[in-house]
């Protein structure tokens, strides 16, 4: 699924990374707890969190993921979105929580992460 | 390519801050055309340890140290030190405060996924002086 069919699907306004609304997204991850998004994520992934701050970002930039969704229209400082476009992640906020956006995302295909 | 050193600083309870020494290594290492596999791998095990430093401890530092050969990691600070390392090593097991909890830490995580994603890792400490994490990544076969 591509960020842009994401950001569709939850109705999201797109924060940063507008020239990779064509990156391919292979599954996403739900979580507010960094110490497991670190553990259980691997690459082409989306996460979606009600969690906000930088170290949000430096979870992501760490793991390679591709993207974020912050949920529940909480909208993040400025100084973390800039610390997203330094590191080439797309930042999208919706007005679902985190269990509506993560349900519109599986019903529409997207899968969750495969733990070995 | 010659042996290479750097050290970065890590301050205690910087939550701003927190995770630039590992963003800076992950991009030196990037810019040396290191395999990103591997560099995934160190990214995430260089910050699970610069977080551990942040929320745990004094204070203390980074230093990478880059070798045709390997790329070492060693994570060290001031105390107060890890009492019983096997205990610290058992996934779930945390002493992280409310602080950290907030900032999406505490799981108990960090110590195994440091591990996990280093091809050698070694955990040093002593009560009351501090704790030294050390993680090496192999470039080549044997090595
Ligand atoms: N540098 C350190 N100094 C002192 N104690 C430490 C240090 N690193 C780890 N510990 C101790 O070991 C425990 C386990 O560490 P670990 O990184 O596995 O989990 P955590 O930091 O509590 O949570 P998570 O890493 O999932 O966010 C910590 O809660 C703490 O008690
Ligand atoms: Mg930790």
């Amino acid at each position: 699924m591509k960020v842009r069919e994401i950001a569709e699907a939850l109705n999201a306004e797109i924060l940063c990374g507008f020239d990779g609304l064509d990156t391919e997204i292979s599954c996403a991850f739900g979580s507010d707890l960094m110490s497991d998004v670190l553990a259980f994520v691997k690459g082409k992934t989306v996460l979606l969190t009600g969690l906000i701050n930088q170290q949000v970002i430096r979870t992501a930039e760490m793991a390679d993921l591709s993207a974020i969704v912050f949920v529940r229209g909480k909208k993040p400082e400025e100084d973390i979105i800039r610390l997203a476009q330094e590191n080439n992640i797309i930042v999208l906020l919706t007005r679902d929580t985190l269990y509506s956006a993560s349900g519109k995302l599986y019903a529409r295909g997207l899968a969750g992460i495969q733990l070995d | 390519m010659e042996q290479m050193k750097y050290t970065f600083n890590v301050e205690k309870d910087d939550f701003v801050l927190a995770g630039q020494a590992s963003s800076n290594i992950k991009k030196l290492l990037r810019q040396l055309g290191i395999d990103s596999g591997i560099i995934r791998r160190l990214a995430i095990a260089t910050y699970e340890a610069e977080i551990n430093i942040v929320i745990h401890s004094l204070g203390g530092c980074i230093e990478l140290e880059i070798d045709p050969s390997y790329i070492r990691v060693i994570a060290a600070d001031r105390g107060p030190g890890i009492e019983d390392i096997d205990l610290a090593m058992q996934e779930g097991y945390s002493t992280a405060t409310d602080k950290a909890r907030e900032m999406g830490f505490g799981a108990g995580m960090g110590l195994p996924n440091m591990k996990r994603n280093s091809d050698r890792f070694y955990v040093r400490s002593e009560k009351g002086k501090g704790t030294v994490i050390t993680i090496e990544m192999a470039l080549k076969a044997g090595a």
